[in-house]
């Protein structure tokens, strides 16, 4: 037998230790005190040992000569072992929520974490691995977020309802949907002007190149600024603003809030977008730049028929990480009072309740991953792209 | 069709073309021919207003140049170059027809016209209509680039060494290519080389230049006519100026009317050049010549070649 999978055998490996000794859940009398761990082996008995059947799979997977088949199987086998863990996890806390006091709190643990990353990256290692016949450009990603879908599915169903990290948002459902409309909000916010600046910035420094050099030495000046730091550079200039113009704080352009945060976040953003939108312009050929000056084609022209869409993938991936960079960044906002899922996390970290803190955290990393999915699909089915 | 009087135009301290006057008639294949630095691309490029003159005038079809908004000046002027500058995203149909879609021609139309050109250029246009650039060979670009030049039907042809980075043959089988293009549609053709069996083979008139001055001009047969002046002699004939001279002329022009005789045969419309190069295969002094239908018409010397290359 050879080895013909090593990045899964090592995925698998990585795991046993964590299966073994880390605790999957934390049994705690209240929200608050850490609490008793338990390792995976505590919750399984009887029919429950199926849930490690896409162990087996992937162990054979590891020798099996790989083949599109196999990849499938190991994608499949990580949204069976994503969704058993987290049913496992829903039904341990049901049954415990059953007996113990309603303050009671079940929260997942570090093998949970870890096992659940793993089957995902053997998925994504698989994804990878499909030949491209078999995948249409620019699906991968979406094929990678497929083993997602069962847990998703029972978090809709109210299976785990009963997980600590649940009862939070129940305890806290209006003031999460706040909180993710005013994360959202802020990224648009920033992504408005920054496009609307960005895009002329970027052109404009392409055709004159002299001023390349100190525009864009201004824009990484600002972005080697910590954000925690700009946010506060930023309090006190605006606050002078709105004290000498009441009718600006009316407005709200105010110290604190929303207009920091979103000057901060459009300055951050500036720096990657016109970097794109220059390099995107570079790799338009001179010649047929040349050429199409020579035919007739006016600026416009040249810019919508030549320029744009020779440097839209290179724009797209840069729109891309702007946009992801935003959704981080935009955490912090909640330092100046401009809400977002930073107030959850930010909370959470205050009173050292993980759960809370896991609620604001995930939400921004799963809007990333659609986000980034999006953009490269998006990418991928541009129209005339080159193959 | 584009009269240039007077024309200067320089770069930083280097005067590119100095005082240039020149005038190319309408259904005329001019050939701009000179070493590199000579000002032949910049007087081309002054002709569609890619560069402006420091001084002097420029018309095209009796107008100012400078009355032209550049965009529409350009849309009636066909333009080619060595890179060819296709834009890669598009399809070779969408590439020939960049300026009639820019001058709002109809689709029916624009197809029509995609289809004539890909076939006067011999490209079968089911195979290549719907072909990207990065698909085509070398040669297969440039006949692209030669039919969008022509697309929008422009009223003068400029070609920026449009042959020089293609092979020998290809490069023959395009020249051969734009001379019947030039005889069919009468299009008027301003070209700049530094190719100077190009410029012999093509050229209506040729236009010697030198520092971004007219050194001389004239059809090519007349400016390889003795008396050389030494300078033309250097740029036209280096070491094959007798050769050169063949090469311009028929064998018609010098076959003798006699009867044919056994042993190998030419078509009289073939040049002297190739006939001497038949003699020197077949180790003859003499060659039959018979006309496109293939009937003999007469005889051919080598002694009439000493004295044609002469």
């Amino acid at each position: 037998m050879t080895i013909r999978n090593r990045v899964l055998l090592c995925l698998m490996l990585l795991g046993l230790p964590a299966a073994l000794w880390l605790a999957f859940l934390a049994e705690a009398p209240n929200r608050l005190v850490s609490g008793q761990g338990q390792p995976l082996a505590h919750y399984l008995a009887g029919p429950r040992y199926l849930l490690l059947l896409p162990l087996i799979a992937w162990l054979a997977a590891v020798f099996a000569r790989p083949s599109p088949r196999w990849q499938l199987c190991i994608i499949a086998c990580s949204g069976a072992w994503l969704g058993g863990l987290t049913w496992l996890a829903g039904d341990a806390a049901r049954s415990i929520a059953q007996t113990a006091s309603p303050l009671a709190r079940t929260s997942l643990g570090g093998a949970f974490w870890l096992l659940c990353l793993l089957g995902w990256l053997a998925a994504g290692d698989a994804t990878a691995r499909l030949p491209s016949s078999w995948v249409r450009r620019g699906q991968r990603q979406l094929w990678a977020l497929l083993p997602l879908l069962p847990v998703l599915c029972l978090l809709a169903s109210g299976q785990l309802d009963e997980l600590s990290l649940l009862k939070e948002y129940h305890n806290r459902r209006e003031v999460f949907t706040d909180a993710l409309v005013a994360h959202l909000t802020l990224v648009l916010g920033a992504l408005l002007p920054t496009l609307a600046l960005g895009l002329p910035l970027g052109w404009s420094l392409y055709h004159r190149p002299l001023r390349q050099g100190p525009v864009l030495a201004v824009l990484n000046l600002v972005q080697t600024l910590p954000a925690i730091a700009l946010f506060g550079l930023l309090i006190g200039p605006l606050a002078a603003l709105a004290a000498a113009w009441p009718a600006l704080g009316e407005l709200g352009i105010q110290g604190v809030g929303a207009a920091p945060a979103l000057i901060a976040l459009t300055l951050y953003a500036l720096l990657p977008i016109t970097r794109s939108v220059l390099s995107g312009l570079v790799q338009v050929p001179a010649t047929a730049r040349e050429a199409a000056t020579a035919m007739g084609l006016n600026g416009w022209q040249l810019f919508r028929q030549l320029e744009l869409p020779l440097a839209l993938p290179v724009l797209l991936a840069g729109l891309r990480l702007t946009v992801i960079q935003l959704i981080g960044l935009a955490m912090l906002a909640a330092l100046v009072g401009a809400g977002g899922l930073g107030t959850l996390m930010f909370q959470g970290l205050a009173s050292s309740a993980l759960d809370l803190i896991l609620l604001g955290v995930l939400p921004a990393a799963a809007l990333t991953l659609l986000v980034d999915a999006g953009f490269k699909h998006w990418a991928a089915n541009l129209k005339g792209a080159l193959p | 069709m584009i009269e240039l009087s007077e024309v200067s135009k320089t770069f930083g301290q280097q005067p590119a073309v100095e005082r240039l006057s020149l005038t190319v008639a309408r259904g005329e294949f001019l050939v701009l021919l000179g070493a590199s630095g000579s000002g032949k691309s910049t007087t081309l490029r002054l002709c569609n207003r890619l560069l402006e003159p420091d001084s002097g005038s420029i018309h095209f079809a009796g107008t100012d140049l400078r009355s032209f908004e550049p965009h529409v000046l350009r849309r009636r002027m066909g333009y080619a170059i060595q890179s060819v500058g296709l834009f890669p995203h598009w399809t070779v149909a969408q590439n020939i027809a960049t300026v009639p879609q820019l001058l709002r021609w109809s689709k029916a139309r624009i197809a029509a016209r995609v289809e004539e050109l890909l076939s006067l250029l011999h490209l079968d246009p089911a195979t290549f209509k719907d072909r990207y650039p990065h698909a085509l060979s070398g040669g297969q670009q440039q006949r692209v680039g030669v039919a969008r030049a022509l697309a929008a039907e422009p009223e003068v042809l400029l070609m920026d060494e449009p042959f020089g980075a293609l092979d020998p043959v290809t490069r023959q089988a395009l020249q051969e290519e734009i001379a019947r293009i030039h005889r069919v549609a009468g299009t008027t053709i301003l070209m700049v080389t530094h190719d100077v069996d190009e410029a012999l083979r093509l050229a209506d008139r040729l236009v010697l230049m030198q520092q971004g001055r007219v050194l001389q001009q004239g059809s090519p047969a007349a400016l390889l006519a003795p008396p050389l002046d030494t300078k033309v002699a250097q740029m036209l004939g280096g070491r094959e100026l007798g050769l050169r001279r063949l090469a311009l002329q028929t064998v018609a022009s010098r076959a003798r009317p006699e009867l044919a005789s056994p042993g190998p045969s030419i078509a009289a419309d073939a040049n002297l050049r190739e006939a001497l190069d038949l003699m020197l295969q077949q180790a003859c002094d003499h060659l039959n010549v018979h006309d496109a239908a293939g009937q003999p018409i007469g005889r051919l010397y080598l002694a009439d070649l000493a004295e044609a290359g002469a």
